[in-house]
């Protein structure tokens, strides 16, 4: 533990670290206060956190106004696909890579490897039209595919690879003697050693495709199909003005439980994205 | 067929690559149809002139480029204001990223809720964050100016005013992802032994000469590596333009980005926005082969 020269130091410590910390929690604050407001009381000028009256009803009118509960579960359901398919194609590519000398797989490391930092920008115009010939627009696909294969894809396996590789080999030689296949080491040996990495790669990935927003918006159309950050910028009224009580309202119920998650595993998720940024 | 049955057995080694290509295949297939193959077909497309409402292309050659390059003004505006939101972002997030983690590599009580706290916004949507301040920086009833006026300051409509739209943006942006910077620079900063301080300081140096002449030289590879990765992320900001400004106003937000996503999804100029695309992915190429021959010249370690 550090010790503070004097009270005064410890003072000036604490004060400087809470007003550095103001615009990292007020939003979140403000959020959750708005969105029990009315729409009168968002337009005063006084500044309080607690609202005057509280208008829960506003959390029921979010529902009404989308189909709210479909876009949540789509989002749900999407990102524990592209998770679940990423883990497993990501650690069985990054296992061989780490432990199977194979000829051109120096070369495949290399091809991966320079195109982690591509942002999906620069391919999401013939991702469009591919998608379009396939018959897949106004599908959740392309939102499956697309990280799963893009440069997220490419990240999880090269994470995968760097943890396969500083695993010991003399665990995989007894498995190998009792005669275990490559699959059945790499099934019943080295994934189960793996956890950490899966884990991390796991966290990584889902929060990438719960918050994915530019593929829900170039690939999506129909409202019952959005995900929720593609809903979330469509709280407006007829005239395209936000109904900020509803917008505050669906952001807290979309981003409250991530927060609970995160504030419960925070040092896990924090060395997730520890490690994901190490890659370098 | 007899051949079949005598053939003799495949050699381990050509058995064991068999067994590396199929375990490599998925992840190659798909990145090969939805990586590669759209990289190539990208670079076909900015050789076109190709409208998407009449379902015509031909090919013009090096025309896009031509266009982007010269003949439309637009282009750089959009480089410039890239170019800005880089400069702008870049020092204030490595700044604040290290002053933060300076301050929380070391345990104190309460160190764990700051460094919860200063992460929190990382694993928050980035369109729930750009809404969110959207909502806190309206011009007349934004917490925000509520809050300057208490101090008796009156606040411009931070997100339509033509001189604060880029700063503001540039500002939300950094308080979203400064904590993963900060993150790198602590596990950056507890990876050096405390000896080396304890033994300037028994020298007799200050705690400035020390983070000058021992922790900062020792961070320069975290240093490098971060600065590459938010370079890189400045230049495909996208959510909190397309939701916070929307390019404005008059065009001062108007990022290379959001630019392609405008210009290939809103006005169907498809080949135009093929060759901007090729535009971004040369400019971060060459940034992430900078990165590795600064690091290559800087030598192991």
């Amino acid at each position: 533990m550090t010790r503070f020269r004097s009270p005064a130091v410890r003072a000036c410590w604490y004060l400087s670290l809470a007003i550095l910390a103001v615009p990292f929690v007020f939003p979140f604050l403000w959020m959750l206060s708005s969105a029990v407001k009315s729409q009168a009381e968002i337009f005063s000028p006084a500044l309080s956190l607690l609202p005057e009256t509280w208008h829960w009803e506003n959390y029921a009118e979010v529902f009404r106004y989308q189909p709210f509960a479909r876009q949540y579960a789509n989002s749900l359901y999407i990102a524990g696909l592209v998770t679940a398919g990423t883990l497993f194609i990501s650690s069985l590519a990054g296992y061989a890579l780490a432990r199977i000398r194979f000829a051109g797989s120096g070369l495949l490391l290399l091809v991966l490897i320079s195109a982690l930092m591509m942002p999906e920008e620069v391919t999401i115009i013939p991702n469009f039209f591919l998608m379009k010939q396939l018959g897949l627009m106004n599908t959740h696909m392309p939102l499956i595919l697309l990280p799963m294969f893009g440069s997220q894809g490419v990240m999880a396996t090269f994470l995968m690879r760097q943890y396969f590789t500083a695993l010991p080999p003399e665990l995989e030689e007894a498995a190998r003697m009792d005669g275990l296949s490559r699959f059945g080491i790499f099934w019943k040996v080295a994934l189960p050693l793996s956890r950490p990495a899966l884990a991390a790669v796991g966290i990584i990935t889902f929060l990438y495709s719960w918050n994915l927003f530019l593929e829900p918006l170039v690939f999506l159309s129909d409202i019952e199909l959005f995900t929720l950050p593609l809903a979330l910028s469509n709280f407006t009224d007829a005239y395209g003005l936000p109904l900020w009580h509803l917008q505050m309202a669906a952001t807290s119920l979309a981003v409250v439980p991530i927060l609970v998650v995160y504030i419960a595993a925070q040092r896990q998720i924090v060395e997730s994205f520890a490690l994901s940024g190490v890659k370098g | 067929m007899k051949a079949a049955a005598i053939r003799p057995p495949i050699p381990l080694r050509t058995r064991e690559a068999l067994v590396g290509w199929l375990f490599v295949s998925p992840v190659t297939i798909g990145f090969l149809i939805f990586f590669v193959g759209p990289l190539i077909a990208v670079l076909g497309y900015s050789l076109t002139e190709w409208n998407l409402l009449s379902q015509q292309s031909s090919f013009v050659g090096m025309d896009n480029y031509a266009d982007a390059l010269g003949r439309n003004p637009e282009f750089w505006t959009v480089l410039r204001n890239s170019l800005v939101f880089a400069a702008g972002l870049v020092p204030l997030n490595m700044v604040l990223a290290l002053t933060l983690a300076v301050a929380l590599s070391r345990p104190f009580r309460g160190v764990v809720i700051f460094r919860t706290v200063f992460f929190a916004p990382v694993v928050t949507a980035a369109v729930a964050w750009a809404i969110v301040w959207t909502f806190l920086l309206q011009g007349e009833s934004g917490a925000v100016n509520q809050g300057l006026a208490l101090l008796g300051i009156d606040g411009p409509n931070w997100l339509r005013h033509p001189d604060w739209a880029m700063f503001a943006v540039i500002v939300t942006r950094v308080f979203k992802t400064v904590g993963l910077n900060m993150i790198l620079y602590i596990a950056a900063l507890q990876s050096i032994p405390r000896d080396y301080e304890e033994a300037a300081r028994l020298e007799g140096a200050s705690g400035w000469q020390v983070f000058r002449m021992i922790t900062w030289p020792l961070l320069a590879p975290t240093t490098l590596v971060i600065m590459v990765i938010t370079v890189v992320g400045s230049l495909k900001v996208f959510d909190h333009i397309y939701l916070m400004t929307e390019g404005g106003p008059e065009n001062g937000t108007l990022v290379l980005a959001f630019y392609i996503y405008e210009q290939a999804f809103e006005f169907f100029h498809v080949g135009y926005a093929a060759a901007l695309a090729v535009i971004l992915f040369l400019l971060i190429a060459l940034l992430t082969v900078t990165q590795v021959m600064l690091k290559q010249r800087g030598g192991p370690r």
